[in-house]
Order: C-alpha cells, then sequence, then structure tokens
C-alpha cells in the first residue's frame, strides 16, 4: 500500500507531518506493509493535510486528516473524497506546469522522468541555440514575475549577446502577499525548474545558473538544494549536461528578507553581495545583468514551464489562452476565500469565476468586496469588475494588473482607507531608498492618508498628486506600483474614504 | 615694480554637464527642437548640455556613472512609454527628447516637494546659501509651497513638527525625534550633517568611482537610508576615509561642508592655480572672498588631477596663516643670540657684506646656495643664477640630490632626457602596473585614485615593495604580485625579471631592434642571461619567491601595455642609479616606451622638483642639463647675463657640509629647503651647518636648518606669487597669485633684492620676465611663455618649435638619444650590512596626511591623523625583543639614535623596520648613515642596519637638541 502525504509548508502547517508520523507508526504497530511518500500539495490548501491511499484502485484522497483520523484511515473507515484526479478542482484545470506537483515524490528523479520529465531538455539538446530560442518564442510564454515580458525576447537578447560568460538566474523571492505558486512547484517538482533552467542555459549560451530564493522558504530551499546535489549526480547539470557534451550547473542563493530583491535589478546586486538596491536601465539585465555579464532573470514558473513547452512543443501550450496572453495561468487564491490554493488554468477565465466558483465565494459568508489581484502593488478589483477576464492586456484595461497571479479576497467589512494606508506602509517598509518618489513618498503617503482618515479635506487631491508623482517618477515598479492599490481603493470605495471625512466633521 | 593684476582666468566651459563624455561614433538627435550631434553613448541629459539645454538634476555629476535616483531629470521621447531619466538614457539617432513638457514639468515639482518636506527651510542660514544645487533646483522646478503637513523627518530635533532648524531652536527642549542624528563635525576639515542629506548618493559613488576608497555606504534602507562613514559606530575621522574631499565636492547640499565655507561665507571669486605639495601638481581653483582663502576646490579641467584632490592639496594650506610663520627678517652675528627683527635693507645688506667678506677672505668657490623644490621654476632659476653670475662660481645643489637624482643620471643614460616618458592620462590605456619602491596611495594620491580606477577597470598590477603598501591590497584593488624584497636589493630584483624575460624569450626584438642599439642590447643579453640573474638563484638574497618572481615577469612581458611607475624607493640607494638604469632596461626589452599606456615613469616627491632639476640647480648643468664645461652652452649663458661662467662643476650638498667642515665653505643662501631635518647623517649636516660664518635661511619658517642660521629672510606662500611649477609629468603649471604676500615679497623678489645687494643689477618685474628669458636660453623650453600657458592652461616640455603645443608622451618615433641603451646593471650589495650589533633594516618613507619634512603640514590640522612618527615592526621582531604596541623603543644605527612609538604589524617583513620622517621630535635621519649612490651621491635612506630596543623616552641627543633649537628660536623683537 502506497501513502502519500505532502511535505508541501502549507499541508506541513496544518499538521500533515504529525500525520505521516502517525501513519508510519500506527503501520508499524499493525506489521502493515505501508510505503509513505511526501509528496508535494496537490494546490487545495482547504483539504490538507491531504492524504492519497493506493491500495490498487488507483490514489484516493482523504482530507483534512488529523492524526487521530489515522486508526480510520488504515481501517478503510475514513470517509473518502474519491479518487482525487476527478475532484472537481482538479478537474477544471489544465496542469501544465503543475502536471507532476502533488503527484510525484518531488525527489525522484525517475519518478520525474516517468511522468514526463526531461522529455523537454532531451528535445532541447537535440536542437540549435536558435531553435531554442525561437521555440519559446513561439509558445507565446510571458514572464509569470509580473511583467508579462516576452521571454522569448528576453532570451534572444541574452542569447544574440557575446560575452565569455553568460548566466540563468531565477527569480525565487517570491514576496507578494497572496501568492505561493513558485515555493509550491520548488517543494513539488523542483526538477522541473532545474530543467527549465537548463534549457535556458543551452538556449542562450550560459553555463551557470543561480535560484535567489527567499530566505522565508527554508522548505523550498532544502528540497532545492537537494534536487540541484541529485541533478549533478545524475548529469543533469554539470560539464556534459545529459550527454550532450555541453555544460550547465548552478547553486542555490538565499536572500536575506528585502521584498524590493524580487526587483531584478536589486535581486542582482544582492546575489552579487551589494546593497539591494535597484539598477538603472539601460543596460538591460540581458546585456548587463549578473557580474557585469548577459543574464537571463526569469521568475520560477516562467523557467518551470519551459520543460512542458519543450516536451508537448510550443503550439500545444501556445494553443491556449486569450488574446496576447497564451498558455496558462497559475492562480493562487488567497484571502478571506472558502477554497483556497492553487489553480492552473488556460488565461481568460474571469474574475468572478474564479473568485465565486472556483474559490466558493468568501470563507466568512459575507458578500465580496474587493479582491486584490498581482500582489500588494496589485489594484483593488470591485465586484462590479468581476467580469474581466483574467489575462495581462484585459487588466490593464481595467487599471489592474495580474503580477504572479495572487488572489486575496475581502469582504464587505474590509476597510479600504486602512487597505490604502497598508499599501503605502508596505512601500515605506520595503523601499530600497534609492529614488525620491517612493523613499519619502511612501512615507508622505502614511501621513497623507490619515489625513483624509482626519477629515483633512484637501488631502485626497494631494494624495491623487503624490500617487502621480510615484507612479511616473519611480525608477522601480515598488514605488511606480504602489498607486494601484492607493487609487483603486480611492477612487472605487469612495465611501471608505467619505466615511472619516464626515465623522471627523 | 609693475602691479600685476590677479588674471580671472576664463577657463571656457566649467559647468556639469551630469554625465561623463563619451567617445563614440556620431549620434544626432533633437532636443526641445534643437538638433545635437553627439558621441555615441552619450546620454541624453549630456546631450541637452551640449546644446545649451539645463535639465534639472541632483544625483547626476559628470565625474561619475549615472545613477537615476533623483528622478528630477525625467524626459519625454517620442515613440517611448513613460518618462526615462535622462541621465541613464543613452542617446539614439532620430530620437526626439522633449525636456519641458508639462508632464515632466508636473513630475519634477512633485519630487521637488517631496525632498523638501525632508529638508530645513533654513536657507538663508545655512552655509551651502547660495551654492546649493537643491536650492537651485527648487528654483527652477518652480516649487511654490510644501503641502505636506510636517510629519516623519530628518532634520527637527525638537520632533515638534517644525519646519526649519531654527523654528526647532525656539521650540527648544529635549531631542524628541529619534530620525535626527546630530551633525559629525569629527573630521577637521568639513562637516557631516544628515539632517541636510538628500540621499542622492553622489559622496557615496565619488568615494568609489573618484577616489576609489569605498570608505562610505548608505546605512538602513527606505526612509531611514543615510550616509555612513564606515561601520555604524564609525565617524568620518574613525573611518577609513582619507580626507580627500571628494565627497565634499561632490555634495550638492549643506550636508558635507567645508568648516572654512561655514566660517567664512560662500566665496565670491576664484583663481585657479597649481598645488604645492607632491609631484603630481594638481590644478586648484581657489576660492576667495576678498584677500582671504575660503577654500581650495580640485579644478576639472586640471589635466593633471581632473577634477581630483587629497587631502593635502584640498585642506592642509592653514600653514600659510599660521602662527609660526615669520613675516619680517631677522639677523644675528652668532646662532648662540637671538634674533633681532631688522628692516629688509638691513637684513639684505648684512648678508650681502657677510657673503662678500667670506669670497674676499675664502676665494669666491667658498660659498653657495640651495635651490628648492618648493619654489617656482622662475625663483629656482635665479637662484641658481644667483650663484653662477653673481657668486661667480657654480656651487648649487637642490633637494633632488637625496631624492630623484639617480632619475635623472638613469633615464638620461638611456633614453636621453632625465624625465618621466607619459602623461598621467596614459593609465587610463595600461594593461600591466609594475610599481616599484613607490607607495602611491601615500604618497601620490590622486595620481594612485586614477590608477586604482584603471585597476578596478581590469589592469593588473605587480608591486615590489619591501613593505605591504595599501596599493597591494585594498579595496576592490589586489596586486597579482608582491614580491616583498629586502632593501637594498632592488638591482637583482629587477635583473632577475629581465633574465626571465631575455631567457624565456618574451622580449620584443622587433621593437628592440627598430629603437635600440642592437649591440648594446646583445651584450646586455648575454650577461642578462648568466644563471647568477635567475630568480632561484637571488631569491636567498631578495627574498623573493623565484616562483612568483618568473610569474611576474611573464606577466609584465606578455600582459599588453606595461607601464613602470617608481619612487625613492628605487633612487635612494647606494645603487639608485642603477635600478634607473635596470628599469629602463626592463621597459625597451618589453618595447613598453613610446606609446600611451606604457612608460617609465618616476613619482616625483615635490611639486617642482622636476623643474628644479630642468632649472639647472645641480653644480655641474646649467638651465636645460647642459653641462657646464661646455663652452657653446656656457656662451649662451655668459652673453644672456654678461658674465662670465665659472666651467669648473661646483659642489653638491654633502661636499658643500664636508667642506663646510673642513673650513673652505663658508657662506649659503638657502631657498625653502631643510636640510637638517631631511638629509642624512643630521649630527655631520649640524657639524657643516656650524662651521660655516653665513648662512642665510629663506623660508615660511623657523626651519631646523635656521637654528644654524645668521640671516633669516622670510618668504612668500605658493598663494602669494606668479610662477610655474613642472609635475612629474613635465607639466608646466601656472601658479597664480590670490593674495599679496604677507611677508611683502615674492620668493624671486627677495632673490633679486639679495642679488641686487651684491651689486647684480637685475630689474625683473614679474615672473613672466625670468621665463622668458628661460625660454631664449634653455631648447626644451624655447616655446614656454605666460601667452601660451594662458592658452593651454598648462604645457609638457619639450615645447618648442618642433612641438609647439608641447609633448605629453617622450620617445613616440625614437629616442631622444637616437637609439635607446641598453645599460649593464651589475648588482653590488651596499656597505650597508646587518650584523650583530644592527640586526635589522630600517626604510622610510611617507604618510599620506603628511609632507615630507612637516613644515606645512605639521602646522596644518592633519596632525589629527598622525601627530608623531612611529616605528613598524614585525611582531616577531618585537617579540623577541619584549617589546609590545604603543612601547617607546630606541632606534639605533651606527650614525645615531633617536627614540619613538612602535607598532607591531605584519606589513613589514620580519628583520625590516619601517618609520616616516615627517617630525623634527624623531629626527630619524639622525639614523640614517651618509652612504649614497654611486653615481649622484643620493643618500641611502631606504636602507640603513639598525638595532631597536626598549626605551623610557627621549634619548640625551633628542633633549639636547630641542634645547638648542629653543634656544635658538628666540626673537628679539624690532622695539627691544
Amino acid at each position: 500500500m502506497k501513502i502519500w502525504v505532502p511535505m508541501d509548508s502549507a499541508a506541513k502547517a496544518l499538521g500533515a507531518d504529525d500525520v505521516a508520523r502517525a501513519i508510519a507508526r500506527e503501520a508499524a504497530v499493525r506489521g502493515l506493509d505501508v510505503q509513505i511518500i511526501r509528496n508535494g500539495t496537490r494546490g487545495m490548501i482547504w483539504l490538507e493535510p491531504l492524504v492519497e491511499v493506493d491500495a490498487g484502485e488507483g490514489r484516493i484522497g482523504y482530507g483534512a486528516v488529523t492524526p487521530a483520523d489515522v486508526p480510520a484511515l488504515l481501517d478503510g473507515r475514513l470517509n473518502s473524497l474519491g479518487p482525487v484526479d476527478m475532484l472537481d478542482w482538479m478537474r477544471r484545470q489544465t496542469r501544465l506546469t503543475f502536471a507532476r506537483c502533488g503527484v510525484i515524490d518531488p525527489l525522484d528523479l525517475d519518478d520525474y522522468q516517468a511522468h514526463g520529465g526531461l522529455a523537454g531538455l532531451r528535445r532541447a539538446i537535440a536542437m540549435s541555440q536558435a531553435e531554442i530560442v525561437k521555440e519559446v518564442f513561439d509558445s507565446g510564454l510571458r514572464g509569470r514575475g509580473g511583467a508579462g515580458f516576452p521571454t522569448g525576447i528576453k532570451w534572444r537578447t541574452v542569447s544574440d549577446a557575446v560575452a565569455d560568460q553568460k548566466y540563468i538566474v531565477c527569480n525565487a523571492d517570491e514576496g507578494d502577499s497572496g501568492t505561493f505558486a513558485d515555493r509550491m512547484i520548488m517543494e513539488g517538482d523542483p526538477f522541473t525548474l532545474i530543467e527549465g533552467m537548463a534549457i535556458a542555459g543551452l538556449g542562450v549560451g550560459a553555463t551557470r545558473g543561480y535560484v535567489y530564493l527567499r530566505s522565508e522558504y527554508p522548505d523550498a530551499i532544502r528540497v532545492m538544494e537537494a534536487a540541484v546535489v541529485i541533478a549533478r549526480q545524475r548529469g543533469m547539470l554539470g560539464p556534459d549536461v545529459l550527454g550532450s557534451g555541453r555544460a550547465f550547473d548552478m547553486q542555490i542563493r538565499t536572500g536575506a528578507g528585502a521584498y524590493v530583491c524580487g526587483e531584478e535589478t536589486s535581486l542582482l546586486n544582492s546575489l552579487e553581495g551589494k546593497r539591494g538596491t535597484v539598477r538603472a536601465k539601460p543596460p538591460l539585465p540581458a546585456l548587463e545583468g549578473f557580474m557585469g555579464k548577459p543574464t537571463v532573470v526569469n521568475n520560477v514558473i516562467s523557467l518551470a514551464t519551459v520543460p512542458v513547452i519543450f516536451e508537448k512543443g510550443a503550439q500545444h501550450y501556445a494553443d491556449f489562452g486569450l488574446g496576447r496572453s497564451r498558455g496558462t495561468v497559475t492562480l493562487q487564491i488567497a484571502g478571506n476565500v472558502r477554497h483556497g490554493g492553487l489553480f492552473e488554468t488556460a488565461f481568460g477565465m474571469t474574475l468572478g469565476e474564479v473568485v465565486n466558483d472556483i474559490g466558493g465565494g468568501t470563507l466568512s459568508g459575507h458578500p465580496v468586496k474587493a479582491v486584490q489581484v498581482g500582489g500588494p502593488l496589485g489594484a483593488y478589483m470591485p465586484v462590479s469588475k468581476f467580469d474581466t477576464p483574467m489575462g495581462y492586456e484585459e487588466f490593464d484595461q481595467k487599471g489592474g494588473l495580474i503580477g504572479h497571479a495572487g488572489l486575496v479576497v475581502f469582504d464587505d467589512t474590509a476597510d479600504m482607507l486602512q487597505m490604502a494606508r497598508f499599501a503605502m506602509e508596505f512601500c515605506a517598509v520595503e523601499s530600497c531608498g534609492k529614488c525620491t518618489p517612493c523613499r519619502i513618498g511612501a512615507v508622505r503617503g502614511v501621513e497623507t492618508i490619515d489625513r483624509i482618515a482626519n477629515g483633512d479635506p484637501g488631502a485626497a487631491a494631494l494624495l491623487t498628486d503624490l500617487c502621480e508623482t510615484m507612479k511616473d517618477g519611480s525608477l522601480c515598479a515598488l514605488g511606480g506600483f504602489t498607486p494601484y492599490p492607493v487609487m483603486s481603493a480611492l477612487t472605487q470605495f469612495p465611501d471608505d474614504f467619505a466615511t472619516h471625512k464626515e465623522a471627523a466633521e | 615694480m609693475k602691479d600685476f593684476i590677479i588674471p580671472q582666468f576664463a577657463p571656457g566651459d566649467d559647468r556639469d554637464m551630469g554625465t561623463p563624455a563619451r567617445n563614440g561614433a556620431p549620434v544626432s538627435l533633437t532636443i526641445d527642437g534643437f538638433e545635437v550631434v553627439v558621441p555615441e553613448g552619450t546620454s541624453v541629459m549630456r546631450a541637452a548640455f551640449e546644446a545649451g539645454i539645463e535639465v534639472p538634476k541632483l544625483c547626476a555629476s559628470d565625474n561619475m556613472e549615472a545613477f537615476g535616483s533623483c528622478r528630477l531629470c525625467v524626459v519625454e521621447i517620442e515613440g517611448r512609454r513613460g518618462t526615462p531619466a535622462s541621465c541613464t538614457t543613452p542617446v539614439t539617432e532620430g530620437m526626439i527628447v522633449h525636456t519641458q513638457s508639462a508632464k515632466v514639468r508636473k513630475i519634477r515639482k512633485g519630487v521637488m516637494e517631496l525632498y523638501i518636506s525632508d529638508h530645513p527651510l533654513d536657507c538663508l542660514t545655512c552655509a551651502a546659501n547660495g551654492d546649493c544645487e537643491l536650492q537651485d533646483a527648487a528654483g527652477q522646478v518652480g516649487l511654490r509651497d510644501v503641502r505636506y503637513t510636517p510629519g516623519d523627518n530628518h532634520f527637527d530635533p525638537s520632533g515638534t513638527g517644525a519646519r526649519s532648524q531654527s523654528e526647532a531652536r525656539l521650540r527648544g527642549g529635549v531631542q524628541a525625534n529619534p530620525q535626527f542624528t546630530p551633525k559629525d563635525e569629527s573630521n577637521p576639515y568639513f562637516t557631516y550633517d544628515p539632517s541636510k542629506c538628500i540621499v542622492c548618493s553622489r559622496c557615496v559613488r565619488a568615494c568609489e568611482e573618484v577616489q576609489g576608497t569605498f570608505a562610505l555606504t548608505i546605512e538602513g534602507r527606505g526612509f531611514d537610508s543615510r550616509v555612513s562613514a564606515g561601520a555604524g559606530f564609525d565617524n568620518f575621522l574613525s573611518s577609513d576615509c582619507v580626507s580627500c574631499g571628494a565627497c565634499v565636492q561632490a555634495c550638492p547640499t549643506a550636508t558635507l561642508q567645508e568648516k572654512s565655507v561655514a566660517e567664512l561665507g560662500t566665496p565670491t571669486r576664484s583663481v585657479i592655480t597649481t598645488c604645492a605639495y607632491c609631484g603630481v601638481g594638481c590644478s586648484f581653483k581657489a576660492e576667495m572672498n576678498g584677500d582671504t582663502l575660503v577654500r581650495m576646490v580640485p579644478y576639472k579641467h586640471g589635466k593633471a588631477n581632473r577634477g581630483h584632490s587629497c587631502v593635502k592639496g584640498r585642506f592642509a594650506y592653514g600653514y600659510a596663516s599660521h602662527k609660526d610663520r615669520i613675516l619680517n627678517p631677522m639677523i644675528r652675528d652668532t646662532i648662540d643670540e637671538p634674533w633681532r627683527e631688522v628692516s629688509w635693507d638691513e637684513a639684505l645688506s648684512f648678508a650681502a657684506n657677510r657673503m662678500k667678506n667670506i669670497q674676499a677672505k675664502h676665494g669666491r668657490r667658498s660659498v653657495g646656495v640651495i635651490t628648492s623644490s618648493r619654489c617656482t621654476n622662475e625663483e629656482t632659476y635665479l637662484v641658481q643664477k644667483l650663484t653662477r653670475a653673481v657668486f661667480g662660481n657654480n656651487n648649487t645643489d637642490t633637494c633632488a640630490r637625496v631624492c630623484h637624482s639617480p632619475t635623472g643620471y638613469g633615464l638620461g643614460r638611456t633614453f636621453g632626457t632625465s624625465a618621466g616618458t607619459q602623461d598621467f592620462d596614459s593609465v587610463e590605456q595600461t594593461d600591466v602596473v609594475l610599481i616599484i619602491g613607490a607607495n602611491p596611495t601615500d604618497g601620490h594620491p590622486v595620481f594612485a585614485s586614477r590608477l586604482k580606477k584603471r585597476l578596478r577597470e581590469g589592469a593588473k598590477l605587480i608591486v615590489v615593495d619591501p613593505r605591504r603598501t595599501d596599493i597591494v591590497r585594498s579595496a576592490h584593488v589586489e596586486a597579482q604580485y608582491h614580491l616583498p624584497l629586502r632593501p637594498g636589493t632592488n638591482v637583482a630584483v629587477v635583473s632577475a625579471m629581465a633574465h626571465v624575460i631575455v631567457t624565456e624569450g618574451l622580449m620584443d626584438e622587433a621593437y628592440i631592434r627598430d629603437r635600440c642599439d642592437w649591440d648594446e642590447f646583445q651584450h646586455y643579453a648575454e650577461f642578462i642571461s648568466d644563471p647568477r640573474h635567475a630568480p632561484e638563484a637571488t631569491e636567498a638574497l631578495t627574498g623573493v619567491p623565484a616562483a612568483d618572481l618568473r610569474a611576474a615577469a611573464r606577466l609584465f612581458a606578455t600582459g599588453g601595455n606595461g607601464a613602470i611607475y617608481y619612487g625613492l624607493g628605487v633612487t635612494e640607494h647606494s645603487q639608485g642609479s642603477t635600478t634607473v638604469m635596470s628599469i629602463a632596461n626592463l621597459a625597451m626589452l618589453t618595447g613598453n616606451i613610446g606609446r600611451p599606456g606604457v612608460g617609465v615613469n618616476p613619482l616625483r616627491g615635490q611639486n617642482n622638483v622636476q623643474g628644479a632639476c630642468d632649472m639647472g640647480s645641480f653644480p655641474h648643468e646649467l638651465p636645460g642639463y647642459r653641462h657646464v664645461k661646455l663652452p657653446d652652452v656656457r656662451a649662451i649663458f655668459e652673453k644672456a647675463w654678461g658674465v662670465e661662467i665659472d666651467s669648473e662643476p661646483g659642489l653638491r650638498i654633502p661636499n658643500m657640509l664636508d667642506a663646510a667642515v673642513e673650513g673652505t665653505f663658508k657662506g649659503l643662501y638657502c631657498q625653502g629647503e631643510d636640510i637638517l631635518q631631511s638629509d642624512p647623517d643630521t649630527h655631520h649636516v649640524a657639524a657643516g651647518l656650524r662651521a660655516m660664518e653665513c648662512v642665510i635661511v629663506h623660508d615660511l619658517f623657523l626651519n631646523e636648518t635656521a637654528n644654524y642660521a645668521h640671516v633669516f629672510l622670510p618668504g612668500s606662500s605658493f598663494l602669494e606669487k606668479d610662477g610655474t611649477f613642472t609635475n612629474a609629468e613635465r607639466r608646466i603649471n601656472r601658479v597664480r597669485k590670490v593674495m599679496q604676500p604677507r611677508n611683502g615679497y615674492e620668493d624671486w623678489e627677495v632673490t633679486q633684492m639679495l642679488a641686487n645687494a651684491m651689486g647684480a643689477g637685475w630689474h625683473y618685474t614679474h615672473p613672466s620676465q625670468i621665463m622668458e628669458e628661460i625660454a631664449a636660453t634653455t631648447p626644451s623650453f624655447a616655446g614656454v611663455s605666460y601667452e601660451r600657458l594662458e592658452e593651454l592652461g598648462s604645457v609638457q616640455w619639450p615645447c618648442n618649435e618642433a612641438a609647439p603645443t608641447g609633448t605629453p608622451l617622450m620617445h613616440v618615433d625614437g629616442f631622444m638619444s637616437g637609439k635607446g641603451h641598453f645599460v649593464i646593471t651589475e648588482y653590488v650589495a651596499t656597505d650597508e650590512r646587518t650584523g650583530p650589533r644592527f640586526p635589522l633594516l630600517l626604510t622610510t618613507g611617507r604618510i599620506l596626511s603628511q609632507y615630507n619634512v612637516g613644515a606645512q603640514t605639521r602646522r596644518t590640522e592633519n596632525t589629527v591623523w598622525h601627530d608623531q612618527d612611529v616605528l613598524e615592526i614585525h611582531p616577531h621582531d618585537a617579540e623577541v625583543r619584549g617589546i609590545n604596541d604603543g612601547d617607546w623603543v630606541r632606534l639605533a644605527s651606527r650614525a645615531g639614535e633617536t627614540t619613538l612609538m612602535v607598532k607591531l604589524t605584519d606589513r613589514v617583513a620580519p628583520g625590516v623596520v619601517y618609520t616616516t620622517f615627517h617630525h623634527p621630535a624623531t629626527q630619524a635621519n639622525v639614523v640614517t648613515t651618509d652612504f649614497s649612490d654611486w653615481a649622484t651621491n643620493c643618500p641611502e635612506y631606504k636602507v640603513t642596519a639598525v638595532q631597536v630596543s626598549p626605551s623610557n623616552g627621549p634619548s640625551d641627543w633628542q633633549e639636547r637638541y630641542n634645547e638648542q633649537a629653543e634656544r635658538s628660536r628666540r626673537i628679539l623683537s624690532a622695539a627691544e
């Protein structure tokens, strides 16, 4: 009998380790021949710890399991959820990037290959550098970190650059509130990221890669480090990648807790051992990146999606999606929501469908007031915009941004003035301090919102001017995008700002 | 006498263009409707400035790379999204830029409103009032109101919401604002006031990119970001800051502010002149309020320093107004008497009579002069003319005797000219730098900064020095090879490098065949190939590991443009001239002479040591290095001067002293040099001076030599005279009078008055006339005139018909002497040997904050960094002697002994000790010996066998000396 218990940190936070221990203990007492596999999460966080049992009839799910449930589980008395793959949540998804996450043992390279792993890398090895770049370009893949820049163009720039050394840097500094896709894939299917980086290396002529991984993800760091060792032992990394005669190797580097180091140029500074401050562009990192050399800086999900593109072909991937947003989006549904977790689907589903249909509405049962999409710098989308399809341009037209595709749901008890204040405060705390609009502007933003709260009639106009200065004047997206949540709150929920004013009067 | 009007030197374009110049292919673009063509790589900001359009900016400055943080310089570019910063955006062909659209004006105003919301409104009482870029930019963008209410800020100590610091003071009371940090006043010359900081990072970048010290950083992040010197517990003084002033220069506000400006107010006029410290010859703007010097600011178009400075030139000018300065002439009959202040007439006739009497009694060769490397070319020329034309002998020498005389000899023999081959700009094209016996970060700091910049760009570095100097390893600089040789083995080390190059076939044969005497080369090759020169054979002698030496030699021969820079660690040895020639051999062997990025570059110690040598200060040479024995050369000067010139070379300084002790040399006119402190074997110097009947000291201060003088003629500082200095790159720079001489006369006038008191009948009314005479008599100066200097800023000699704008690089189309000459350089060990009594080798050197004998720098606040000479000793040598760090020790050689404090460090190897010679209290030269260079008598300062032992305090000699000095400096005022 095989039993899967996730080792994903969300599952662990909900007691997965205790459950795994209880199963092992109980099985030993009963003398059962049980193989416990610690897998990644399937992404249904409200069901974690989600235990899967395969007694010969496929993987049957149980959740959320507590240690007290274990005897019943082994007795077969515990109510099952049925075959996990048949669950509504799973069936409605198009799992390309996350196809193996939660299915396989994350550190079992054979299991990985049995589920399609390394097919993409093998195909890439047979291709020329230009063909690899074209494949990515044709897939329509865009940067999943938030900016949505076409990955193929970035790779082509690095590929065309002439240098004695080039680098692949994976941005795993996943700091946006309400996002966890990077962590889940690194904990649940680390080899797909390694494979994606190796393909990137072959595609642009880079022989070294780094994963800049935030220190707040100790489990992901552990899994990634172990996976890199295995990959090197098995010849997936090293001087002769899978016998190709071409070299690619990589290291895991840990961040030091600065949100702004998720911005690619700060990340590069930090990776070089410098203060994590933003660099002015140009020069583009693609031409003068890590150590001044041409560097691909891609988000975890972008790179982890590369293997499936090569395994199934660019066209297969590009066939999914909407408009200029091709392929799948890995939605991370969080906040005040009934069904939170990771949901991978083709671009095009509307926001309302995601929140109400997939997410099941608020956990509190109150009506939804707003959804913040794209992390702490994303706009608050009111229910009136729930018809917006998930797509880069479609969100942009509605004054929002998809970002890293995290959604945080708020019910009608949320005070949007306080949320706007939080956005400014977040910017003030996380500002690197290099450019003035962000360094001073964020502090003044908090103060000005407090003036609004205290009924100052002129403060709202000042806040609007400030947001314009920050948006147009900031050096990077931290200061430049903080106005999105602030202004979306101010313009779409004017009552929350007026109430305070009237109360003061 | 003509009253010379101080020229308001019009230097052309002195604006800050925002970002550095580039030299790409031409790109044309349109800015605000004006077409402008600039080199590719130029920023939009600089292109706008070129078109005469000023874009507001705060974080950009044209001596550092663009940073893009202030966001004031945003522009709109047609076809591009958003509002890019013009400083970080390079131009592209056909680009159409708008610098004044409504959108960018609004952003600028919004950003400026944020700046001012965290800046005190104390403009009228601020030290930077009228000299503040924040103030200017606020005006430029039209900020009329700050709508933010007083909130979090760094400037209001009271924490009460005051908008200015004066208001905060009125509100008074407790320091209630935790974000307020008080002013750091630890540095003697400038203050750091965090409450006025706008976090533009210009100071941090200047420290990194311009100076290369990396002492500053930004601490904290976001709103908490503040400039920090060193680590958190440091202040500016305790940090790595070397007080070069680059950060103060870069600061757009009063955050980093000269204390002198705070005290004296903003300057109202400025005069461009040349620093009077080391041989780098930095150009400065002397910024004045009336006749008060407010500050010295490095001049951005200065060709030696390119806008940079060091702590000495930038700040250490206070000696010129120090209370110790002597402003009235003084005389006395004997050195045991106190000085009597007298009139100029009385002093000059006293001096003239004594000199005439001596000559009458002891012959015309019984008197002589010492010219100064600190004075101008024109003054030096007059002093040697005094002895040659008025005294009637060639008894002239100069302090180059004790520093770079071997350079003159060695480079003259091999290349045909007695000077360095390059300009300082050349270092920007160097691939491998070989430094021998020089400590540029201390001795030639502005050149060192330019060198370090090149090293950070990837040039390789080899250092040959017994001591691990800062250039061997400091922030972002590390030598590929440090060859820590035993003092005195330079020739063996350089020859071993040549041996490796020749025996491994790494020499540039085509170059040698083309440029050098091939027969001499073959002879040399045979000599140098002998196994006795192999690094393995000399390792035991030199202490340099053979493998390192071989690798360094290969790097130098094969690493691209190789440039050699050397200092007194080469010349001040018994084989100083031999080492100079072996260096020249090495450069010729590897084809590294005659183009940018290569060359042999002596780093000159004094501001005008090159000029003093050029001006005929040596007893055997008339101006232009022409031997006094040559009748046709003498004829030129005899015609110009209307006198007969003695055909016999005169006495060198050591010979003068020897002759004085013997009783045949009786009178000396010593201008601007302190031979008692600076020359070796102090006992012998004192004995020589004491034996003379008339010692005339012409100086700013009662220096140590003046203790033995009969006449003291007060000198004028470099701020008080017109003239020229010639730096280490042969660059003739103008020295301009920024104030009237406090002593009444410029030094050339004093020399002229002395000459006339002896009946000379000179009538120069301005130094330009002296330069005319130099040009008329000296071929390499034939094209030099004050008009030419005004026009070009400076020229490098030779400047004549063949090279009307001067000669930045020498030997470009072949050596000046025709062919380059390889010279056999056999290593001969110095007679100065260690033994049981004196088992350690002492070597001496300088430190950044002090200058030579310290007469100037000791009379400035620079003493805060170095208030006494200390002896560096390796911990092993200290331990076996029972010496601890900070102990008082006795340093003894066979010549004498002194006492000083000790510092334990592994910068020196075991067996080697090191000290500086800046303080008369130490008198390090009491222990140095009378050994000297075989060719030029340059003293062997760098090798003295010594013993170090624990001590309780000053030696008997030091106490006696201090007593004598004190007695000798008594002055009766004129009234008494």
